[in-house]
Parts: C-alpha cells; structure tokens; sequence
C-alpha cells in the first residue's frame, strides 16, 4: 500500500511542479460575498513595493485575490445549463439599499372584505365562450366579444314600455350607468386604502325617489348656487329640509359663567395630562431625513412657482406677486454670489 | 401590479399599464440603471472615462447625449428629475473646470431623491484603447476586488466601496457560467488616493480542478481622488437598507430527498380499470364487449336516420 502512496505523491508533485501553484498566503482571510463575486482584502498594503512598480504590485494583488475569489467559486456545486458549466451562486451577503421603498400590501377591496367573511371563493372563468347565434367561440368580453348584446339589431318592446322610448339607448345608458358605478367604486375604495375623504355618492337617478330623496333632491338643488343658496327665495308654505346639514350651536356670549369656567379648567387638565411623549433621538432623525429630502423636493417647486411669476409683473408693472419673487430669487443669487466671488477673487490673485 | 392598478387615473393603454409596473417598486428589485451625464464643461479626458465606464455598465446604461447644466451638490433637483424620467438610480456625472479638474461625482438615489454622494477627481487616466489586447463581452458580470485598509476603517470610504459595488456589480445573478467569469475590476484605496483597474481574465491549468488565475489589464485605469462627500445619514439609509420580509416559501408536496440524496416522489394514482387493460392480442381473444356492441348498433341507426330525414 505504501507503494502506491509514495507513486500517487510523486505524480501529483511532478504535475504541481509542471503548474503554477493555486494557493495564495494571506495574513488575514480576505471576506468572500460569492453573490456579487466580491473580494473584500483587508490586509495592509505594502507602501515601499507599490512605490516601486506601482502596476505590477497592483496587478499581483488583484492576481491573488481574484485567485481566492475563483477558488471559492469552484467549490461551489455546478450544473449543466446547455453545454455550460454553470455554477449556482448563493445569497448576497454586501447590505446594498433599496432603489425604491418596499410596496406596501394592497389593502382588500370592500367586496374582497365581504366576500372573505361570507367564504365565497374566486373561480377562475375560462376566456373564451360559446356564442349561441354565431356558433363559435369568442372572447367573454372586449372586440368581438360573445353574446354582445349592443350588436343586436333589433329589440322587442317589452309590453308595458312606452313605445315611443328609444330601447337602443335605454340599453346603452344602463352600460354607462354601470361602468360609472363601478368606476366610482373603485375610487371609494382607492380612498379608504388611502385614508383619504371617502367621496359619497350623492344622488342617485331612481325611477321612483321617495319623498326624502325628493326633499334631500331640493335641498340639493337650492344649495347649488355660487352664493351656497343664501339668496334663494323661498317658496310659500315651504317647510325646512329635515336631517340634512348642521347647524353650529354657540353658547351665548354672556351668561353661564359656572359652566364657562368649567370649559376653560377643563381644556388645562387635557393640556396637562396628555403630554405626548418624546422621544428626542427619534425625532432628532426623522427631521434630519426629512431636511435631507427637503431642499430638493422645495427648490424644484421654488423654480416653478418663479417661472410663473414671471408672467404677471410684466402685466402689472409692479406688485406684491414681483417684490416676492425678486425677493426668492435674490436669495438663490446670492448663495451663488458668494461663491462666484470666491472664484474671481482666486482668478485675480493668480493673475497678479 | 396592485399599485398600478391603486391609481385614480388608470393607464389608457395595455403598454402604458405594462411600462408603469415595469416602474412600480417591487420586492425583488430590478438591476439598478446607471445615468452618464456631461457636465457644462468637460474635459477630453471626462469625457472619455464617462464614455468607457458607460461600456462597462452597458446593459444598465443611459448615456446623456447633450450638456447638462448643473452642479449635483448646489442643487439635486435635476438630477432627481433625471431619475423619475429615466427609472435610474445610480448616476455618474462628469464636468471639468478650474477650482475641480477632471471632476466626477458618483452618486445614487432612493426614491427618487439623493441618497449618497461623492465627488471624485481624475488625477490619472489610461484609456482601453491604450491597452492593446483583447477585451471582454459587453455585459459580463464582473468579479469586483477591494482591497485596502481605509475601505475597513474610514466612514467615507466605506460608503463609496458600497456605491462602487453597487455601481459596478453588474446583473444580477442566481447561475453563472464558469467559462464567463472573464472580468475583474480592482479598487484599491492606497496613498490617500482609490486606484481603479480592469483586467481580463485568463483561465491556466493548475492541475486540478481548479483553474490558475493569470490577469492582463484591458482598462480604463483611473486614479482617483475623493473631493467633497454628501452622504446620507445614518437613519435615511438604514431606512432604505430595509429589507422586505419574505414569505414562508411554498412547501413542496410529496417530494423528499432521501440519506443518499436522491429525490423521491410519491404519485398518486387513481383505481386503475382492468377492463380496459390491454393484454396480449390474439385472435381468439378477439371479440367486443357486449356495451360495445350496442353502441355501435346505435351509431349504425343514427347516422342512417339524418340521411333519411334529407332525403
């Protein structure tokens, strides 16, 4: 067996010695991140070899430690990626940031809400579907769509319809209807994702509205005027709109001095018991981030909003609207200024 | 995307909707795209190094084919504008003049908004065409060394190794070809100065599996100096270092992997049904089944019936 040892050993000294050597001796292991193929060579550099033949000491670093690099990345397994010799990288270990927040998760829909509470499951609908008339299959909706109803070309009067109503437009007008009432709701529930005013719906067209609908209706209507309905005359008889809009109720000016006192101690015990606490550090962060966002965010609307003064002072000669945006341009000016001088005065002495 | 679709103004077209989630920030980013802008004033020189550092970027590159204006540390909002309109966030920006010669200001956002910012001085430049050998395929991922003890211990030179490996990385990669691996680019930080070098990668026999690593450089080689630094605080950039949590990985079913390391699967299978096993042909076996023969007849019956109906 021995025999066989001392043969194995001496091949593989033979061939070492036909090759160069792979191993490279280092003081301290470099750091490997093999996802970004990165090598992190901590060890001082030797100043007096660099000075001396600046390339070649950089090149028989950047030889050794891409050999450490390479090293590594053979140990790792392969696999055969047509007719390559593929090797899987691991994780990346280097901390990089982001070149955008991370999204943040879509809040449900309210149907999604209802239906996870009833249980109803999505069920997934084929896209193509049989058209009974035409016999063939078309798309369930969009450009020749299947059982498009809008194509038809005539349509029966049902029976207790008014004949002389256009059956082509009532129909067109239900479509519109009910893609504006679907559009609606999908900004209601942008809104409530948003924490946004949830927009109401307001009035809707009913064939038969109910008394308060038609008072709330006329309520509506005497309000819209540019003068919020404080000149529209009344009519005789007319009765005050009940349950729609507040009223402010004030406390007489004079009056209930025990009452007004409470009010006023009352407003210092809140005061005094709810000091939200601070938290000096955090704070301390949040306004230097916010400052370092800042400036940029208001140059950019600085620099609209003084194009467009320039418009009006040209109009009216001079004016508030001209004195201000002298008074926002003079201050880019004269940071700028300062610096302009600095280098003239350098230019000037260098001249001399 | 749900954020596309978390829009008041929906995208009017199917390419619009696909180029905003294109846009839209997702959890597994895409490769960062790098903007090479010229400065009011540049030097042959800049103007050569922004032109061969946009070839080593290439794939994830836009090139500003006119001046730009603008002085990235008085006022980031063009640059920042440059970025919301490009989807880039890494920026090289290359002006000359007397008080900063052969300037460069490396930079990167987040959000749209200027994270990090250095600005560095060309003192010493050779370009690829100086180097005479054969270069590389554009686009190779390329291997990035760092060496030096001020990329360990100095705050700002610790920021910029991050920008360079950021800058520099390439695409990313989960499979890498071995062969492909021909692209090393060296930073190091020695005599107050960063010295860049790139070289190819030739691949010798060592006797063993493991390839001997011989280097010749192809360029661009610089030697750069650090000159003013804008670097974000220690909060902005803990906050944009966030990394998303990511979701119990799906559990795979009926598939294990045994002591040897060889995958089993369990299959399901349904009863199988004998009666319609084929077995050996014979023509003594050679008969229908009774339901076979009814339907048949059936078949008979009813393709003679239409033809009798049309006549």
């Amino acid at each position: 067996m021995a025999t066989v040892e001392d043969v194995l050993e001496s091949v593989n000294r033979s061939q070492a010695s036909k090759y160069k050597t792979i191993e490279v001796q280092k003081d301290v292991e470099p750091q490997l991140d093999l996802g970004n193929l990165l090598t992190v060579d901590q060890n001082p550099l030797e100043l007096k070899k660099f000075r001396a033949d600046k390339e070649a000491y950089l090149k028989s670093q950047a030889r050794d430690n891409t050999q450490l690099l390479f090293n590594a990345i053979w140990k790792l397994p392969t696999e055969r990626v047509e007719e390559a010799i593929c090797v899987k990288l691991p994780e990346t270990t280097t901390v990089l940031p982001r070149e955008k927040p991370i999204p943040k998760v879509k809040p449900p829909t309210r149907w999604e809400q209802y239906a996870q509470l009833k249980g109803i499951q999505k069920r997934k609908k084929g896209r193509m579907v049989w058209d009974e008339e035409i016999k063939e299959w078309r798309p369930r909706w969009g450009y020749k769509r299947a059982n498009d109803e809008t194509k038809d070309w005539v349509i029966e009067v049902p029976g207790n319809a008014d004949p002389n109503e256009d059956q082509f437009e009532k129909r067109m007008k239900a479509k519109k209807e009910r893609v504006a009432k679907n559009e609606l709701q999908r900004l209601r529930n942008i809104a409530r994702a948003t924490r946004s005013k949830v927009p109401g719906v307001g009035l809707t067209p009913t064939e038969k509205p109910s008394k308060e609908e038609v008072g709330l209706a006329l309520h509506l209507a005497k309000k819209s005027t540019a003068s919020l309905g404080k000149f529209t005359e009344k009519l005789p008889k007319e009765k005050e709109a009940k349950h729609v809009g507040k009223k402010r109720k004030f406390e007489p000016a004079i009056g209930d001095f025990k009452k007004e006192k409470e009010q006023q101690l009352n407003i210092i015990d809140v005061m005094e018991n709810k000091k939200p606490k601070l938290d000096i550090t955090k704070a301390v962060n949040r306004v230097i981030s916010q400052q370092e966002q800042e400036p940029s965010d208001e140059r950019r609307k600085r620099g609209v909003k003084v194009k467009n003064r320039r418009g009006p002072p040209r109009k009216k000669g001079s004016g508030g609207f001209g004195k201000k945006g002298k008074a926002g341009k003079g201050k880019g000016a004269k940071g700028m200024g300062g610096k302009g001088k600095g280098k003239m005065g350098k230019g000037k002495g260098k001249s001399r | 995307m749900a954020t596309v679709m978390q829009r008041i103004v929906k995208p009017k077209t199917q390419a619009a909707k696909r180029g905003l989630e294109v846009r839209a920030p997702k959890l597994e980013e895409n490769d960062k795209v790098a903007m090479f802008i010229k400065g009011g004033h540049t030097s042959e020189t800049i103007t050569q190094v922004l032109k061969e550092l946009y070839l080593l970027k290439k794939p994830n590159a836009i090139t500003f084919k006119r001046k730009n204006i603008m002085r990235p540390f008085d006022d980031q909002s063009s640059i920042e504008f440059f970025s919301q309109k490009n989807d880039s966030s890494l920026f090289l920006f290359g002006s000359h003049s007397k008080k900063r010669p052969n300037n460069l200001v490396l930079g990167r956002l987040y959000d749209h908004h200027v994270l990090d910012m250095v600005e560095l001085g060309v003192t010493h430049f050779r370009s690829m065409q100086d180097f005479p050998t054969e270069k590389i395929a554009m686009g190779t991922k390329p291997c990035l060394v760092f060496e030096g003890e001020a990329f360990e211990q100095d705050h700002k030179h610790r920021r910029l190794k991050n920008m360079l490996i950021d800058f520099f990385r390439g695409v990313k990669a989960n499979n890498v070809r071995l062969q492909g691996l021909e692209h090393v680019l060296q930073f190091t930080a020695l005599d107050g100065k960063v010295m860049v070098r790139s070289y190819k990668v030739l691949l010798k026999k060592s006797g063993s599996r493991t390839p001997r690593v011989e280097l010749s450089e192809i360029g661009p080689a610089l030697d750069l100096e650090v000159r003013r630094t804008r670097l974000a605080s220690d909060d902005l950039y803990k906050k944009a270092c966030k990394k998303p949590k990511k979701g119990k990985p799906k559990k795979v079913k009926n598939v294990k992997t045994d002591v040897f390391g060889a995958k089993m699967g369990r299959v399901h299978m349904e009863r199988q049904d004998f009666s319609k096993l084929q077995t050996r042909k014979m023509k003594g076996l050679k008969r229908q089944a009774p339901s076979d023969k009814e339907n048949a007849k059936k078949a008979k019956t009813e393709s003679s019936e239409p033809s009798a109906q049309e006549t």
